[in-house]
């Protein structure tokens, strides 16, 4: 289980989020939705430890990770994967050698066995002999299948995706959703997606979070936020222009 | 009554910045020997780091190198021949090449060119978040990252200095033996007779710190990037030109500390 126990973050005098508690129960996909800009990637990289929060609690298995130095997260962070937003492969490491990377740095394991390793990771994501290719010679959604490949390939117990279907077209985007879906199935693993795509959010959710001015302002099944008579969830949910939420956000 | 022409306040900036910089640098410098005696050293990209670093840099420094001698030789010659003096040419350019010019000229091109190259791709991998996903991944960047490049240019800044004083030495050589009519045998008589092992010393010492300067700088501004392409470029810049001030600062002190404490 995850805790987030009124967390607060500022970047040079902006606050991005505004005492945000927020629980994530084992084996649950939650996907966290929200404007552009509004800290949703902040909260995840808060949760895998690469951000501190100026105040507040994170929680991860009854362990207070904010309390933790980098040396105690590591092996925290050894159950946690993160799919970024830009899927963040090695630029000068084939695909077999990012999928394979943190079994080169962590595990005494034989070139064979890592090899087996990527392929069944590889295999997972519905892509085959692509070992040998570079990130630069992948598509948009090839690249976030080699990612999603990575975070997999670890084994990990908790998977963080951000924006997963963000610059993809609708027919790789949802290749992408049912992937995230399929993998939360069969491995088990508790899943946190951060999305502005409500498709995205609808087909994934266990449950959906919305995140607003730093605060977590509804939450709910799918359905509740569906039918929601929030006007703030309403507005976003429909992508209406007028409404509570004004201002046009750049970020 | 006229305003003095004189920003303090930007002026404060700058000194703050500079401070800022300089503890950084002491700072990252610290991280990095502690991953250095901490960690296992990961070889393959040490070597691959001595590959792009050093030996890629050969070609450049080969030609530069040459070219120092043989201009250094022509400038001297014109004074030595006024002197009857042709012959000293050769510890002229022997002593300059081997206590100075080897080590800085070739430390400001392994700056500007793998330096360069080391903040650029520290900074590309930051702003295409790559250096969070080594973060999630249980990796820490400075032993990843700083370490191999650090340990690369540090080691191999000495030897690839000690390639370049041999080929300035040739092209002092070629002006002499071929254009001022001194025998080759002279000109290598004299120029082992004036060379000491301290000036090799000395110029060997100053490379190794010229390395941790210019791997240390230019993993720190990559660290540092702010904003997309621009803030890659500008930081780029910045690393080019920091490493050039503080080699040039480190060479300084290091030929008063020759000079006044091991005359």
């Amino acid at each position: 289980m995850i805790l987030i126990d009124q967390i607060t973050k500022s970047f040079n005098s902006k606050l991005v989020l505004d005492r945000l508690s927020l629980k994530i129960e084992k084996g649950e996909t939650k996907v966290v939705i929200g404007r552009s800009g509004c800290g949703k990637s902040v909260l995840l990289k808060h949760l895998i430890g690469i951000l501190k929060p100026d105040s507040g609690r994170i929680f991860i298995e009854d362990r207070d990770i904010t309390e933790l130095s980098e040396k105690e997260l590591n092996p925290l962070r050894m159950n946690m994967a993160m799919v970024f937003q830009s899927s963040a492969l090695f630029d000068s490491l084939t695909v077999s050698e990012n999928v394979g990377f943190v079994l080169r740095e962590h595990y005494h394991l034989t070139d064979q066995e890592i090899l087996r390793a990527v392929k069944e990771a590889l295999n997972l994501v519905e892509l085959e002999g692509i070992e040998e290719l570079m990130p630069h010679e992948l598509s948009g959604g090839m690249k976030k299948r080699v990612a999603i490949a990575r975070a997999v390939c670890m084994k990990p117990k908790i998977i963080l995706y951000d924006e997963p279907t963000t610059g993809l077209d609708p027919i790789t985007a949802d290749s992408i959703i049912n992937l995230i879906k399929n993998l939360h199935d069969r491995l088990k693993v508790t899943s946190v997606v951060v999305t502005h795509d409500m498709k995205t959010a609808f087909k994934i959710a266990d449950r959906i979070a919305m995140l607003y001015e730093g605060k977590i302002i509804a939450e709910g099944i799918p359905q509740d936020i569906q039918n929601t008579d929030n006007p703030f969830v309403y507005q976003f949910i429909h992508g209406l222009s007028s409404g509570p939420i004004t201002g046009i956000n750049y970020d | 009554m006229k305003r003095p022409n004189f920003n303090f306040l930007a002026l404060g900036k700058n000194i703050k910045d500079l401070f800022y910089f300089l503890g950084s640098l002491f700072h990252l410098g610290l991280e990095n020997i502690f991953w250095i005696f901490h960690a296992p050293l990961k070889k393959n990209i040490i070597l691959e780091q001595i590959e792009k670093t050093v030996i890629k840099s050969l070609p450049i420094v080969s030609l530069i190198s040459l070219f120092i001698g043989i201009i250094l030789a022509l400038q001297t010659a014109v004074q030595m021949q006024r002197l009857g003096s042709e012959m000293y040419i050769a510890s002229i350019v022997a002593l300059s090449v081997v206590r100075e010019l080897g080590p800085v000229i070739t430390a400001l091109i392994v700056a500007g060119r793998s330096g360069a190259a080391i903040t650029a791709e520290i900074g590309s991998m930051l702003v295409t978040e790559q250096i969070d996903a080594l973060k999630s991944l249980a990796v820490n960047p400075v032993h990843y990252l700083v370490v191999p490049r650090f340990l690369a240019l540090s080691f191999m800044l000495p030897v690839l200095t000690l390639y370049a004083n041999i080929i300035g030495i040739i092209g002092g050589y070629l002006i002499c033996v071929y254009k001022l009519s001194i025998s080759s045998t002279m000109y290598i008589n004299i120029t082992f007779e004036a060379l000491r092992f301290k000036d090799l010393f000395s110029g060997l010492i100053k490379a190794l710190f010229f390395g941790m300067i210019i791997a240390l700088v230019s993993c720190l501004e990559g660290f540092r990037v702010e904003g997309g392409a621009e803030g890659v470029g500008k930081a780029t810049r910045n690393s080019v030109v920091a490493s050039f001030i503080l080699i040039i600062t480190a060479d300084c002190i290091f030929t008063a500390i020759f000079y006044f404490v091991f005359p």
